[in-house]
């Protein structure tokens, strides 16, 4: 019993007892008091004595956690029968006792939980119902952009220049390297992936065929956007829940400010403009990195790459993957904007609207994909 | 042992790049006091917090807590003094993916062995000593109001009982009965747990009605008296700070 610890000693005398508090209770010392306050009140069970009188003068200091162990173990000898009586008890732990007592007779707030099984019915639903009524607030906010865009149109002095070029450079200029080189990448190990399997029927020279279609088609675009949905989609989330979060949107709105017009159109216009361009040059990459692969591994030299190349694929073969470039981009753009302006309150937020963004952006534009292709083959190009 | 200094600072040099915040500064708080920081904008109130905790590290001087000199500390002995006192930033600091209850749980799981139960109970009291409501406690602090959410952050300051509480700036933000409130709940849980307190303040009010003494910060040193006594001093502008008109104001009031 040393002065690190508390301890307690229980007597009997006459039909009540008497227990001697002392040391310290608190924090650290309550684990163990508690403990040993089970064990005695298991070995007393059934016949309690009708007193007990609690001697606390020798104790020497006292916590929250050593007065809520004190007044439980007043609350259990009371349901058990028994009357307990402080004595000894020192101004200073007074107050205390009595605070925590205050604290401990007010009703918990124990948050129900439901069964597994309903939890995950609930859950579906709720996210079922979240997702539609994301997919609708997503329309609306196109529908919004897009009155606010025509305005925009029609007085042509309103389109923010600067912030246009700005941000083509941002989603544009700086992408190059990391598009070029992804693009180069997939050219070659298409190249060489369809070199190896056409060989087996000494088809080599069709790797151009496969490459060309594949590249132009759906490859070159499919890359690029989701490089920039990546890349862009996230920094627009981020920049303007960002701002969000600082209240600027707010302050926009105050000083007559439309924040669709000063952040969203800006950003949308430069992806539209930007997401083709990246596209061609992606496409170009590609390309150059399929006939270098096939210039070593296949033997096709340069000039004969790009004549089978002129063979097998056709304008409408390129205008096909251009022509989805656009489209990417709105969507890129549009819910890049639309979670960043859905952050709410917190920092926590930005970085959380910030991954749905990216997901979303992806999601869309692989479904897409898929309605393009369903569409041209229906138009048979 | 009451009268002694729990946290002696002595010759603290603070400087960011060429900026010199503090240039051997001598601050004495003693057990049981609260005392209110208070100086003009960019005197280092908060780093003055900041370095005592340990957050900040010192250029120069010994920062003593408990008898103890913080700077020359290894970590591990730093945890352990670091129990001993709680912290309450500015917006409380909660959090935000736990909620309240979780919250003032984070100390209890992290440095006691107590049971889950235990901890539970134990952080239900925290709750309401600083006085939320029951239902506070499974909420997230996004759900909750800037005043909610400084008692949310008192209430984990305080989780692990502690020796001395930092506040820096806890009635900013607040409502001016929010705020009395809240000077109140201070002062009485200093009383009912034996508490220091070290509160970086601007709210004149605040250190009218519960401060035993007010630490200025001025020219890279700190004064410390009562404010009866500093209301005295001829220095330009702890004379501004008093004697302005939220000074008069805050002390008719007393």
């Amino acid at each position: 019993m040393t002065a690190e610890q508390g301890w307690f000693e229980a007597s009997q005398a006459g039909g009540a007892w008497i227990v001697k508090v002392g040391g310290r209770w608190d924090i650290r010392t309550v684990e163990r008091l508690e403990a040993q306050l089970r064990t005695v009140g298991a070995a007393v069970g059934a016949a309690p004595p009708a007193e007990a009188r609690i001697d606390l003068s020798a104790l020497e200091a006292l916590d929250t956690a050593g007065a809520w162990l004190l007044q439980r173990t007043l609350h259990s000898l009371a349901r058990a029968g028994t009357t307990p009586r402080l004595e000894g008890v020192r101004p200073a732990h007074a107050a205390l006792l009595e605070r925590v007592a205050e604290a401990e007779a007010k009703p918990r707030f124990l948050p129900s939980v439901p069964s597994p099984l309903v939890a995950l019915i609930a859950n579906f639903g709720q996210t079922t119902i979240e997702a539609f009524a994301k997919g609708r607030d997503l329309v609306a906010f196109f529908g919004l952009t897009l009155v606010v865009g025509s305005r925009i149109l029609m007085s042509p002095r309103h389109i923010r220049w600067t912030s246009l070029v700005s941000h083509m450079e941002q989603v544009g200029l700086s992408a190059m390297p990391i598009v070029g080189l992804l693009a180069f990448l997939i050219g070659v190990v298409v190249a060489y992936q369809g070199a190896d399997q056409l060989r087996q029927f000494g088809a080599e020279v069709f790797t151009v065929n496969l490459l060309g279609v594949s590249i132009l088609r759906e490859l070159g675009i499919l890359i690029t956007a989701i490089v920039v949905a990546g890349r862009s989609g996230s920094a627009f989330t981020a920049q303007i829940g960002t701002m969000k979060v600082n209240q600027e949107v707010d302050a926009m709105l105050t000083l007559g400010l439309e924040p669709v017009e000063i952040l969203v159109l800006p950003r949308l216009a430069a992806l539209v403009i930007c997401l083709p361009l990246l596209t061609f040059y992606a496409d170009m990459m590609s390309l150059l990195g399929g006939a270098i692969m096939s210039l070593l591994a296949l033997d096709i030299s340069i000039s004969q790459f790009v004549k089978q190349l002129q063979g097998a694929i056709k304008l409408t073969t390129f205008m096909v993957g251009m022509v989805k470039a656009p489209v990417f981009a709105s969507l890129i753009a549009l819910v890049g904007c639309f979670e960043g302006l859905n952050v709410e309150g917190s920092a926590e937020s930005v970085g959380r609207q910030t991954t749905m963004s990216v997901v979303e952006a992806i999601f869309l534009v692989i479904i897409f994909d898929a309605a393009f292709s369903i569409m041209f083959s229906y138009l048979r190009i | 042992m009451d009268d002694t200094a729990i946290i002696q600072v002595r010759g603290l040099r603070n400087q960011f790049g060429d900026q010199i915040i503090h240039d051997n500064l001598d601050l004495d708080v003693r057990r049981g006091e609260v005392l209110g920081v208070v100086g003009g904008s960019g005197t280092g109130k908060s780093v003055l917090l900041r370095t005592i905790v340990g957050l900040n590290r010192p250029r120069a001087g010994t920062i003593k807590v408990f008898g103890e000199d913080i700077t020359a500390m290894s970590d591990v002995e730093r945890l352990h003094i670091q129990q001993r006192w709680g912290v309450l930033f500015q917006d409380g600091a909660l959090f935000s993916s736990l909620t309240v209850a979780q919250n003032v749980e984070v100390p209890f799981k992290e440095h006691t062995v107590l049971r889950h139960e235990v901890i539970e109970e134990l952080a239900a009291i925290k709750v309401d000593l600083v006085g939320l409501p029951p239902d506070a406690g499974g909420k997230f602090p996004s759900e909750l109001s800037g005043g909610m959410r400084k008692r949310a952050g008192l209430a984990r300051a305080l989780a692990l009982d502690p020796e001395i509480l930092f506040l820096d700036e806890p009635t900013a933000g607040l409502d001016p009965i929010g705020a009395a409130a809240f000077d109140q709940l201070i002062r009485n849980l200093q009383q009912s747990l034996g508490l220091t307190v070290f509160m970086v303040t601007h709210d004149l009010d605040s250190l009218a009605a519960i401060c035993d003494r007010i630490a200025v910060l001025i020219d890279k040193r700190v004064i410390v008296d009562t404010m009866a006594n500093l209301m005295k001093v001829d220095h330009p502008w702890i004379r501004d700070y008093f004697h302005g008109p939220r000074g008069r104001a805050a002390l008719a009031g007393r």
